[in-house]
């Protein structure tokens, strides 16, 4: 079913008789397999206003992410949280779209610098489980009207409604970007290093170790690019070489996509803890292959299937969460992708699904 | 404004009520003396006045879990409270109510740089949140104009934003974790020192939500490096479209200042006849602010201004020292304090498109000769939160109610174009009853059955942010 408007969409859930599986372009397949009818948001297309003067986009839920950073790029601006394109690292194809970016809370590098993709959404409309259409927020920037359901309903994974339409802070794109890039240092070290910078004045928009390199992003003006990098090789990064432009780019969208995990055999999780945290959990689980972004505090990890329960009990011990992002479906039958909450979250999350979607019919199973 | 009539059975169950609080707070730590109450019965939207039943301050999150495990018994409504700098009234109390002041609670609990992050009780002040820091060259970004009085508490309930918000977010996005406990005495612990929720983003919901949903004893906040420095440039324009056009073009160039702050004809003469900033006599006046090392402010200031002159400015004047920053940004800063001079005033919080900047000013023009009521416009430009400023005179019978029709009308009007009640100072009672306005009534419905689910016998902070007539059922069906 692709409902082309967003009464259309309302319509289909009311009369829903059994299980729905929320798809936008469905290229992020995770989460606990849902059994039940597709329902897509490809079908609510379009850019439906854009300012650049406010720094204000709002799109309907299934337009391509493309069409919007092609709609962006024209004016000088982008999504400022830089989200991942999972297709390469989860071997799907199909078109992402804003409402399935917004619906997982897919955010990249620069989230250190500028938050989530969350903390740029305005306002979202919605349907949920029972067919009623729902608005919250709006298209400003500051708004404390009422509750903040639209940060609930970024990274809800359809469990809580189908998003009709989001409304977004975009960016400038900056006038230069450069990446430091240092060798040959263990992860603790590096991290070291990323905190410092990220400890600087200097305003960091991408920290990660990669392989074995450590990099450090700065974007804005030209003069102010240059002035920052020198600073950075005086001190926290002497001796790093230094990458511009392009090719600093190219090194950014290998990290977003984690890309050099793509096409290889292993389970893929994706941690979140406090950034000093990072090393000394690759550490722990016996030095698997790892990319830390996030200054250290998000983790992607290659291992083997097996290590699931050691993930999570690392990961319990430290503090922060983990999600299964890519494994074979018989563990993705058997292991939660989510990282399982303390009893009382669990059961305000259990009774935030009742009120939304009180007949269990929105991609059900999905958080666990 | 209407409150809920308070319920005679807790009003007369008060004697056993307040000897149960104090069984588990020291005895300095529950007031009830009618006399003392008193400090209790507002805050700083003083136009409304009730004193609670008692006010408790514990010192510590399992006190505070005793406090509310005994009101969730016992029936009683919890009114949190900060620091009690609430313009919308988020911490006035009704007669049948407990106060928790979340004062005595202001440790810092722990510092770490290298992970960027303090955890404090929240009682801190704000200010003091970024005093604990700023030796080691750190701060706490979020900066609302209350900042040496109000709590990291209120500001959690508020969301809270500030004139730096521009670039560094408001409380949320700022916020890494919180110890909350819930109305049935519950702790919880919710993100922590990691960045993004796992499952459900209880914090983005629980951040903004008034002291609704759960008390927030500490908080883990993001803290950032400070700027090399910074510096301020002003300019005065002789009509609010072209102030308007010039800080969309300064947005459009890709320049990211950290604060936008316009005033418009009113208040500029006000505040000069006030304190003598030295500001021109124009239509709208900007204050734009930069950050960095000094050649890159001057590098940013000069586009900025190159900017501000293809729209022919009546005055531009770039700061080139902190003497001459602080004279610039004087003006800006006593506008409240001058405004206040010439009469009692209301303040407002409505956020706009900026592109609907000079119709809106205009038609709050009309309305002000309409209401027979002076208006001052002060707000922050780059992201459309304005701050009018209602004239009214407090000993003139009618004028408060006419003063709040003229704000519910401006407020509208906000709404209408695109924008919201409230973009920094949350809805409390001052707001509730205009939430029809932003919000259908099943938009407000699922945002009170998330309530149910925190508080289900809806206890905490009752009678607030929705309409009463919207939340009567819930709040009858409590009682």
């Amino acid at each position: 079913m692709t409902p082309e408007t967003e009464a259309a969409l309302a319509e289909i859930v009311k009369s829903a008789e059994g299980p729905l599986r929320i798809v936008g372009g469905g290229t992020r397949d995770i989460g606990a397999p849902v059994v039940g009818e597709a329902l897509s948001t490809a079908g609510l297309s379009g850019v439906t206003l854009y300012e650049p003067g406010a720094l204000t986009l709002v799109a309907q839920a299934g337009t391509p992410v493309a069409e919007i950073e092609a709609v962006l790029a024209a004016e000088g601006q982008r999504l400022a949280f830089e989200p991942m394109d999972h297709r390469a690292l989860l071997g799907t194809d199909g078109t992402p779209t804003i409402g399935g970016v917004v619906a997982a809370n897919v955010s990249g590098p620069r989230r250190i610098q500028v938050g989530a993709c969350r903390d740029s959404l305005l306002g979202v409309r919605f349907v949920d489980g029972m067919g009623c259409v729902l608005k919250n927020g709006g298209r400003v920037m500051k708004n404390v009207t009422g509750y903040d359901l639209v940060k609930l309903m970024a990274g809800s994974w359809g469990t809580l409604g189908v998003l009709s339409e989001v409304s977004l802070k975009v960016q400038a794109v900056p006038e230069a970007e450069a990446t430091l890039v240092g060798r040959g240092m263990e992860a603790g070290a590096a991290v070291k290093v990323l905190s410092a910078a990220l400890g600087s004045p200097y305003d960091v928009s991408g920290a990660a170790v990669s392989g074995d390199a450590a990099l450090v992003r700065l974007e804005g003006l030209g003069d102010s690019v240059s002035y920052r990098v020198k600073r950075l090789l005086d001190a926290a990064c002497a001796g790093w070489e230094v990458v511009e432009g392009e090719a600093s780019a190219a090194l950014w969208r290998d990290v977003r996509d984690v890309t050099s995990f793509a096409g290889r055999a292993g389970t893929v999780w994706r941690v979140s803890v406090k950034p000093s945290d990072g090393p000394a959990l690759v550490a722990a689980l016996g030095g698997p292959e790892a990319i830390l972004d996030w200054g250290g505090g998000l983790v992607w990890l290659l291992v083997e299937e097996d290590a699931a329960a050691r993930v999570r009990a690392e990961v319990a011990r430290l503090g922060g969460h983990a999600t299964l992002v890519r494994a074979p479906d018989a563990i993705r039958a058997t292991i939660p992708a989510f990282q399982p909450e303390a009893a009382p979250l669990a059961a305000i999350s259990r009774g935030l699904r009742e009120k939304f979607d009180p007949r269990g019919i929105l991609n059900p199973g999905l958080m666990g | 404004m209407q409150m809920p009539a308070p319920n005679q059975a807790i009003l007369a169950r008060k004697e056993r009520i307040v000897a149960r609080l104090r069984g588990v707070l020291p005895s300095d730590a529950v007031i009830d003396d009618e006399a003392e109450t008193r400090a209790y019965e507002c805050d700083a939207l003083t136009a409304y006045r009730c004193p609670p039943l008692a006010a408790v301050l514990p010192a510590t999150t399992e006190e505070v879990a005793a406090v509310l495990k005994i009101c969730h018994e016992e029936g009683v409504p919890v009114v949190p409270r900060g620091a009690g700098t609430s313009l919308a009234g988020g911490a006035m109390p009704t007669a049948d109510s407990i106060i928790l002041g979340v004062a005595r609670m202001n440790e810092v609990l722990e510092t770490d740089y290298e992970n960027r992050f303090i955890r404090v009780q929240t009682g801190r002040t704000n200010l003091s949140v970024s005093g604990a820091v700023e030796e080691d060259g750190f701060f706490y970004a979020p900066d609302p104009s209350s900042q040496l009085a109000c709590a990291i508490a209120g500001n959690i309930a508020m969301n809270s934003g500030g004139a730096h918000c521009l670039k560094y977010g408001v409380t949320t996005n700022n916020l890494l974790g919180v110890t909350m406990v819930m109305m049935d005495g519950e702790i919880v612990e919710i993100g922590g020192a990691h960045l993004d929720a796992g499952g459900l983003d209880l914090l983005g919901l629980i951040c903004g939500s008034e002291g609704q949903l759960g008390v927030v004893t500490e908080a883990t906040l993001r803290i950032l490096r400070k700027p090399e420095g910074a510096r301020p440039v002003l300019m005065g324009f002789d009509s609010n479209e072209v102030a308007g056009e010039c800080v969309s073009d300064i947005i459009k160039a890709g320049i990211l200042p950290v604060a936008i702050e316009f005033m418009d004809r009113p208040c500029i003469r006000a505040t000069e006849a006030f304190a003598g900033a030295g500001y021109p006599d124009c239509e709208a006046l900007l204050i734009v602010e930069v950050e960095g090392s000094e050649e890159e402010i001057d590098a940013q200031l000069a586009r900025i201004m190159a900017i501000a002159r293809k729209h022919n400015p009546v005055e531009l004047r770039e700061s080139g020292s902190p003497e001459e920053s602080a004279k610039i940004w004087l003006g800006r800063k006593s506008a409240f304090g001058a405004m206040g001079q010439i009469n009692d005033y209301m303040c407002l919080d409505g956020t706009i498109p900026v592109s609907q900047l000079p119709y809106v000013l205009r038609r709050i023009g009309e309305m002000s000769k309409e209401y027979g009521l002076d208006v001052g416009n002060v707000f922050h430009a780059g992201d459309g939160n304005m701050h009018p400023l209602i004239l009214f005179d407090a000993n003139k019978p009618g004028d408060l109610e006419r003063c709040e029709a003229f704000g519910a009308d401006i407020l509208k009007l906000c709404v209408e174009v695109g924008g919201c009640l409230t973009g920094e100072h949350g809805v409390g009672i001052e707001k509730r009853d205009l939430m029809v306005d932003q919000y259908a009534p099943e938009d407000l419905e699922i945002q009170m059955a998330v309530k149910d689910v925190f508080d289900p016998s809806w206890l905490l902070n009752p009678a607030k942010v929705f309409p009463l007539a919207a939340s009567e059922a819930r709040r009858m069906a409590a009682e």
